[in-house]
């Protein structure tokens, strides 16, 4: 066989024994938890807004940036514990660990906050190295990280102030991009060695649909996790409140006019969902290729996928 | 100059900063926490080889450097000012020692280069891969000894010394990779 294509599909057949693998413990650990996989929708009529997730258009509406809005009318109908493994698609996002195409895992507990998302998160990632791999210790850039140790557990504040030397507030006053600038050249680096890392409460204008920190109104309820310096899933206090979330998405809306970019309709049964009233709830989503790329012990996505972009 | 959105840049693509031209040898698109787009780059100075990271906000542009090549034929040395002629022009181009490096050592009359301009500086010249030079001095190889890794010092017309393996001999015509400097084969023996 000399066609370069085949011969690197042939060799990739562990890296899709381990997906498959992957696929069917999470499946195995929510079925255990009581959860319902759902499948909702993959082309929208309008996608969530944010300000700077784009998405692909298709035909008359948009291909999902993630299934986030379904899934939350889900719960306000009474469905308390869901979760859904599928594709997502985010224009323009190409690069070491990004992918326009990917699989995303969400789910979401009704009656929950961001806290109980964190046990289910801490369970699954342990869990899934155990049972796959036979061990909880993986390595990335020759550094072990112990998914099944006590996980380190950082402010947004208080990693600014460590790493950094500096105040969120002072990072943010320094204009557009900086906070993120200076999350990926000066904190993400510190992250999730030798024991994943979460980093949590973002400043709410990085929570688009969490919900506000009791007593700290201007943070967000958001954590991300961290493994090896990757950003592996983000989860939330979801943001319950009908009119707060309009305002964002407005806000938001208009935001995208002035940068030039595409602005989608009002997802308005979304918002009526709301107002009907969902319960409280936390949900993540999760990099699926991203965790099965640090199971495998690749570098890059390009490495653990048959077709990348 | 123009400017180019950052999001058009590739591992391989040229920018300019501060009047310098960078080849960008590494290029990564990210984008942390939902915040916006992020690319960051490993530049690498095209006149001096110094390296530095960059990171660009999608949003931002760069210069790209007014960069181009043109066909010359080596002439001869004058003055420490190494001598082309260009192949369609004609007009002589003088090329500082320093833009050479240790390929100077590997010139020879006539051979088809490039030179590769920011504005009207010369910055690099790209020699013909593979150029043959005779050795004028070498110590005779150790009888019996036959490993094929196994090298010797040999000096070349100009003095600059190579590694060759144990067979060559002075006099001999070898051929010689510019890219690395090194001996690549024997062509004909003395």
């Amino acid at each position: 066989m000399n066609n370069p294509d085949l011969q690197r599909l042939a060799a990739l057949r562990p890296a899709l024994r381990l997906r498959a693998g992957l696929t069917a413990y999470i499946r195995a650990f929510f079925r255990e938890r009581g959860f319902l996989e759902v499948d909702t929708p993959v082309r929208l009529a309008t996608p969530a807004l944010e300000e700077f997730i784009d998405a692909e258009p298709a035909g008359s509406g948009w291909l999902r940036t993630s299934p986030e809005l379904h899934l939350k009318r889900l719960l306000a109908a009474g469905y308390d514990r869901l979760f859904q493994l599928g594709p997502c698609f985010r224009q323009g996002e190409r690069g070491r660990l990004h992918q326009p195409e990917f699989a995303m895992l969400e789910w979401y507990r009704g009656g929950a906050d961001y806290e109980a998302i964190l046990a289910d998160t801490r369970a699954l990632v342990a869990g899934a190295a155990h049972t796959l791999l036979g061990r909880t210790v993986i390595e990335r850039g020759g550094r072990p990280c112990d998914l099944a140790a006590a996980w380190d557990d950082w402010t947004v504040d208080a990693a600014f102030e460590q790493f950094a030397g500096l105040g969120v507030e002072t990072v943010l006053a320094q204009g557009d991009g900086a906070f993120e600038t200076r999350l990926v050249e000066t904190i993400e680096p510190h992250l999730g060695h030798d024991r994943p890392a979460i980093l949590r409460d973002y400043p709410l204008a990085f929570g688009a649909l969490a919900r506000r920190k009791p007593g700290r109104p201007d943070r967000a309820e958001r954590w991300e996790l961290y493994i090896a310096g990757i950003e592996i899933a983000n989860a939330y206090s979801e943001l319950t409140d009908a009119a707060e979330q309009r305002r964002r998405f407005l806000a938001c809306a208009e935001r995208r006019r002035r940068e030039g970019r595409a602005v989608y309709p009002l997802d308005e049964p979304f918002l009526a969902a709301l107002e009907a009233g969902l319960p409280p709830c936390g949900g993540i989503a999760l990099g699926f290729d991203r965790l099965l790329l640090l199971l495998a012990g690749a570098d890059r996505l390009d490495d653990v996928l048959p077709f990348p972009a | 100059m123009s400017n180019i959105s950052v999001s058009e840049l590739r591992k391989g693509a040229k920018v300019e900063i501060d009047g310098a031209p960078y080849l960008i040898t590494d290029f990564d698109f990210c984008k942390p926490g939902k915040g916006q787009a992020l690319y960051r780059c490993k530049l690498k100075n095209m006149i001096n080889g110094s390296t530095m990271d960059k990171t660009w906000r999608s949003a931002d542009k760069v210069d790209t450097p007014d960069l181009s090549n043109r066909d010359v034929t080596y002439s001869h040395v004058e003055n420490d000012m190494y001598v082309f002629m260009d192949c369609e022009t004609f007009d002589q181009l003088h090329i500082p020692a320093e833009v050479l490096g240790n390929q100077k050592y590997f010139l020879i009359e006539n051979a088809e280069c490039q030179i590769l301009l920011h504005g009207e500086k010369p910055i690099e010249v790209t020699l013909p891969i593979f150029i043959e030079k005779r050795i004028t001095h070498t110590e005779p190889g150790a009888r019996g000894d036959t490993a094929t890794n196994v090298t010797k010092p040999a000096t070349l017309d100009n003095g600059w010394e190579i590694a060759v393996p144990l067979f060559v001999n002075e006099g001999d015509l070898v051929k010689i990779d510019t890219r690395t400097g090194q001996y690549s084969e024997r062509v004909s023996k003395a």
